[in-house]
């Protein structure tokens, strides 16, 4: 039997939450109860309880419980791997055990996972990693000089030339040195300092870091945290386990999800009312909405930034996922120098990177680096002694970045191959967006803006009245209500708009362009017949 | 230029840099990256910082990690310098600071990196040169792993046969004792565990605030997530003259203490020691255990040295598996964390960042809260994941691979069983230095006599006696060592910790030169 989907025990709990979010919508804060009230879950867990105290005897408290665990923890969301995703695991092992539903298999359109999707990992980046791996692979003749030559020049800046050393805390040196130079040449000339340079446990890890680093101050002298709505969850989460201040700027959905100047100095100056706010965080390309910022609006964010003393954050993980011929991808540390030394010079700005997303999608390495420029170096000091204490990020996610700014070169046996492998899998994912854009505009109801990067799409979706009312007398936002109904009817998992925040009374929900095409052509009309016969039976359309 | 640093003076490394420029406080690698980024960049900064000292998380700053601290930064700078043809009285830098077993010259094990390669470039399960249970261990990996690719997400909590294989492995090494894949977390290293966990703990304020109990002598990533959650820190001492063995009326007057200021919760427990070698006997982990259920407190046993067990007359007892032989009075209900790791034992594969923790007794809708916080990381690396399965999952008699697996893991052990013995015969050796032998883990940790001279000199420059000493040891023979100072230690004692992890001639090299070094020292100050 398939297990009810559960809440997390707390999440929305009113007094767990920091007082500034008290008074927002639940995100996920829907009573599990109210579906199922004889939930397993909760059954376990009250047996659990009761065998343990019982057997000394007496009722013993446990020493951690939901009243006395760490509040932010509580308060912490992150909808990418949410109920719906452990509700989609579930129905899988329910197909797994022989169980039927009306559909043959789950397709996860919820994370942006790409091998987990069927994408073939670079063969080249792979050779190098195996190489340093099991350095005996260099007498092979199946593995090419190129290859060979990478593999040595990561291992000879190892200790004891092994990849299972612990290496610097920011990294291996000759790996920061090529990031370096990688970025240079990508922003045509302006100078990145290795030295400037962390290796990170993805960019997750990085991204923490730095807002570790920023968080600071009581009440209304708290660190303020400016992120775009809709976001990337990673934010709000990391934010909530600072006990950090969210301060939210809406992307303009009419306008392509563009950043409007305007706004962000909105957001700014409520949020002065009641915290400082410190950082601005930019996803470019957009996560989930996939939209690729205009050179114009980066100057003019940076612009904001230095004129309002903000700490900038740019999250360019999706710099090699540009698909529209007319956009193009700006990194904010060139424009920043573009602007001149009086801006270069002075604002303080962390990007990062990673190799889970661009063509490589190498997710579970966990590889990726941010830069920093600009940081006062006693903070710097900081940084590097609190890196300290993680020892170093994982050495195959580092030696797997170091492939990805040192790629095979014109020149090299594996040129061909690479670029051809690289070029088939921007190619396609390309054609998805398109794809998706169009098929999912043909649906009444369903309006998508183009998917000019990233791999997501986040179309609007109209959820009649009734249906609207229904979700709420479960206690359901209603785009989770309509997301978990396509999942049990189609087997089809995306993640709730609410998830990672909307204008309210606007529903969505983010979908990855990742499947393979034919895939994701019967993934798309089944979201297009689930839609109609959703709007029928709340009796939208006649 | 100095000025803008000697407003707040470092705290951690203004120590040490002090006595090596004679007048400025700052770091000087910080001195050398300011003026570069002013000379990059053409002009002085037009606007304030955002983040600067004063500004930035006040936790953050508190954290202090020595076996990575000041003397390590100074011990890579004199690399460079030797390396750029400065001159110095000894040709290399001996690192025996950091428990980096491959970084010393050990190897890889070679099934190991095998299977790794394997699920890293699948197109050698063709190869005929890898032998069966090589691919047969990969393919069972990859079979788990989403599209059969090392480079997809695992779930959070980790990859689903990797949890079986660790509960099987638990269940064998504990005679039986059950073990559930459900209660088992793969993590990035033992230490991201270890914060994590801590992380759930920490509430309160004030005197609420959560008390966390550790060991003094300590591994300081204790001390340094304790200081950057901002829970209290609670210091029990370890008994140096008995072989540094747990006490439990230290354990109960440090908690008693602790009661008037803070809400202690949790007491963590490294067994076998890390720095100070011990080997805890059954009795004493079940006197641990007693004393945690009487006083409700959270267990955290940090057991990644399980297979690092030198003495004779020792052995390695999981708290887990004491806790079980309680009988159920205890095993329903104390909770315990216990952490394992790819870094440490006979593989030392630190980079791979591997490691598992098991979870017993954890209320139902805390773990739904574990699985949640840690999903936002999205998965802990899965080439580390791989690791850890072989490591649980080793080759078994009657496998291609054992004779070869069996010798490289028994010569791995047996040197260090050696390096153990001949480190505190030698040390022992030299008059101000004692040394307790190395029952386990991988590293010395001898007190050192100090001249009175010496310890006014450092204080004078506002130093850690043993830091002075480490880094006159450092600046005159090349070997690089953590003062006791940063794991803690009984005032007016002096120590410091080493690895034994050098190659057997390399340590002897090593260990005459300390004696040498300590003679001098005590002969120059007294």
């Amino acid at each position: 039997r398939v297990l009810p989907i559960f809440e997390y025990p707390g999440v929305t709990c009113g007094d767990a939450l920091p007082r500034w979010r008290r008074s927002a919508p639940p995100i996920l804060g829907f009573k599990n109860a109210l579906l199922n009230p004889t939930s397993d879950m909760r059954f376990l867990t009250a047996e659990a309880k009761v065998s343990a105290g019982r057997l000394n005897g007496k009722m013993r408290e446990k020493t951690l419980t939901m009243d006395t665990l760490n509040p932010q923890v509580k308060a912490v969301e992150y909808a990418v791997r949410g109920p719906i995703v452990i509700k989609a695991g579930e129905i899988e092992k329910y197909l797994e055990e022989g169980g039927t539903k009306p559909f043959s298999e789950v397709i996860k359109a919820n994370i942006g996972d790409a091998h987990a999707m069927g994408q073939q990992p670079i063969t080249f980046l792979r050779q190098v990693v195996a190489l340093c791996t099991f350095p005996e692979l260099m007498d092979s003749p199946s593995f090419p000089e190129d290859a060979k030559w990478r593999a040595r020049r990561i291992l000879q800046g190892c200790g004891g030339h092994s990849l299972g050393s612990y290496s610097a805390s920011p990294g291996v040196e000759c790996i920061r040195k090529d990031i370096a130079a990688y970025i240079e040449q990508r922003d045509e000339g302006v100078p990145s300092d290795w030295e400037n340079i962390y290796l990170t446990t993805g960019a997750s890890d990085g991204i923490m870091t730095i807002l570790r680093l920023l968080v600071s101050g009581k009440d209304s002298s708290r660190t303020g945290v400016m992120i775009p709505i809709p976001q990337y969850p990673l934010y709000s989460a990391a934010i909530s386990e600072m006990d950090a201040v969210q301060v939210n700027y809406y992307l303009d959905e009419d306008n392509c999800w563009a950043l409007d100047i305007n706004e962000l100095y909105r957001a700014y100056q409520a949020a002065k009312l009641h915290c400082q706010p410190k950082v601005i965080c930019i996803i470019n390309p957009g996560n989930p909405t996939g939209q690729v910022q205009s050179k114009k609006c980066i100057e003019e964010v940076l612009h904001f930034a230095y004129e309002e003393n903000l700490f900038v954050m740019s999250d360019e993980v999706y710099q090699d996922n540009v698909y529209t011929p007319d956009c193009q991808f700006h990194s904010f540390k060139k424009v920043l120098y573009e602007m001149g030394p009086e801006y270069f010079n002075s604002v303080e700005l962390a990007s990062f990177h990673s190799t889970s997303k661009g063509y490589t999608g190498e997710c579970g390495f966990r590889g990726g680096y941010m830069e920093v420029i600009n940081m006062d170096p006693e903070v710097k000091a900081q940084l590097v002694k609190l890196l300290s204490v993680r020892l170093c990020p994982p050495l195959a996610g580092q030696a797997a970045m170091d492939v990805i700014v040192n790629p095979p070169q014109p020149d090299e046996h594996s040129y061909k191959q690479f670029h051809q492998e690289k070029s088939s899998v921007l190619g396609a994912l390309a054609d998805k967006a398109k794809l998706t854009e169009q098929i999912l505009n043909a649906v009444p109801g369903i309006k998508c803006n183009p998917v000019q990067g990233a791999m997501y799409a986040f179309p609007r979706i109209f959820i009649p009245p009734k249906a609207v009312e229904e979700a709420k007398a479960l206690g359901m936002q209603p785009d989770m209500f309509y997301c978990l109904r396509l999942l049990e009817e189609t087997g089809i998992c995306v993640v709730p708009g609410s998830g990672f925040g909307q204008k309210d009374g606007t529903y969505h929900f983010r979908m990855t362009i990742l499947p393979s095409i034919e895939k994701l052509k019967v993934l798309l009309g089944k979201v297009r017949d689930f839609h109609i016969s959703f709007l029928k039976e709340y009796s939208a359309l006649e | 230029m100095c000025s803008i640093h000697t407003v707040i003076p470092h705290p951690l490394f203004c120590c040490c840099y002090e006595t090596l420029n004679g007048k400025c406080l700052a770091l000087r690698t910080n001195i050398t990256s300011f003026s570069k980024a002013m000379s990059e960049n053409g002009a002085l900064p037009l606007r304030g910082k955002v983040l600067t000292l004063d500004t930035m998380n006040a936790n953050v700053k508190k954290v202090d990690y020595a076996v990575r601290g000041p003397i390590v930064q100074r011990a890579v700078q004199i690399e460079k310098e030797l390396k750029e043809g400065v001159k110095k009285p000894f040709e290399e830098v001996i690192k025996a600071n950091i428990g980096d077993a491959h970084a010393m010259g050990q190897r890889p094990i070679t099934f190991f990196r095998q299977v790794m390669a394997l699920c890293t470039y699948p197109q050698l399960l063709d190869d005929n040169k890898f032998p069966e249970d090589a691919k047969n261990r990969a393919r069972r990996i990859l079979q788990s792993c989403g599209g059969n690719s090392i480079g997809a997400y695992t779930t959070s909590q980790g990859i689903d046969c990797v949890r079986h294989d660790v509960a099987n492995y638990i269940q064998r090494r504990d005679g039986g004792i059950p073990s559930d894949p459900d209660n088992i977390y793969l993590t990035t290293g033992a230490s991201d565990g270890i914060v994590t966990i801590l992380k759930l703990l920490t509430t309160g304020e004030g005197r609420t605030r959560t008390g966390v109990m550790i060991s003094i002598p300590q591994y300081p990533l204790y001390s340094a997530s304790i200081a950057e959650l901002g829970a209290v820190q609670i210091n029990y001492y370890l008994n140096e003259e008995k072989c540094w063995s747990l006490d439990i009326s230290e354990l109960q007057r440090s908690l008693q203490a602790a009661r008037e200021h803070c809400n202690p919760c949790v007491l963590c427990i490294i067994n076998p020691g890390n720095p100070t070698g011990q080997v805890q006997s059954r009795q004493c982990i079940e006197d641990v255990i007693r004393f945690a259920a009487k006083e409700n407190l959270f267990l955290m046993a940090d057991e990644v040295y399980q297979d690092n067990v030198y003495a004779e007359g020792c052995a390695f007892h999981s708290f887990k598996k004491v806790l079980f032989e309680m009988g159920p009075e205890y095993s329903s209900k104390v909770e315990l964390a216990s952490f394992h790791s790819t870094s440490k034992c006979y593989m030392g594969e630190c980079g791979f960042r591997g490691g598992y923790m098991e979870v017993m007794n954890m209320d139902p809708e805390v773990k739904a809260q574990l699985t949640k916080l840690v999903s936002v990381r999205l998965c802990p690396p899965a080439p580390g994941q791989a690791l850890m399965d072989l490591v649980v999952n080793s080759p078994q008699p009657g496998e291609p691979s054992y004779q070869t697996f069996m010798k490289e893991r028994t010569a791995v052990l047996s040197a260090l069983a050696e390096k153990a013995k001949l480190t505190e015969e030698i040390l022992n050796t030299v008059p101000g230095i004692s040394c307790n032998p190395v029952q386990g883990a991988m590293y010395s940790f001898p007190r050192i006599t100090l001249p009175e001279r010496s310890i006014n000199e450092a204080k004078a420059k506002g130093q850690a006696p043993d830091m002075f000493y480490c880094m006159k040891l450092l600046e005159e023979t090349g070997i690089c060592l953590v003062p006791g100072s940063g794991f803690g230690q009984r005032e007016g004692t002096y120590h410091f910790r080493m690895t034994i992890l050098p190659p057997t001639d390399k340590l002897k090299i090593m260990l005459n030169k300390l004696k040498e070094f300590h003679q001098k020292f005590t002969q120059q100050y007294s």
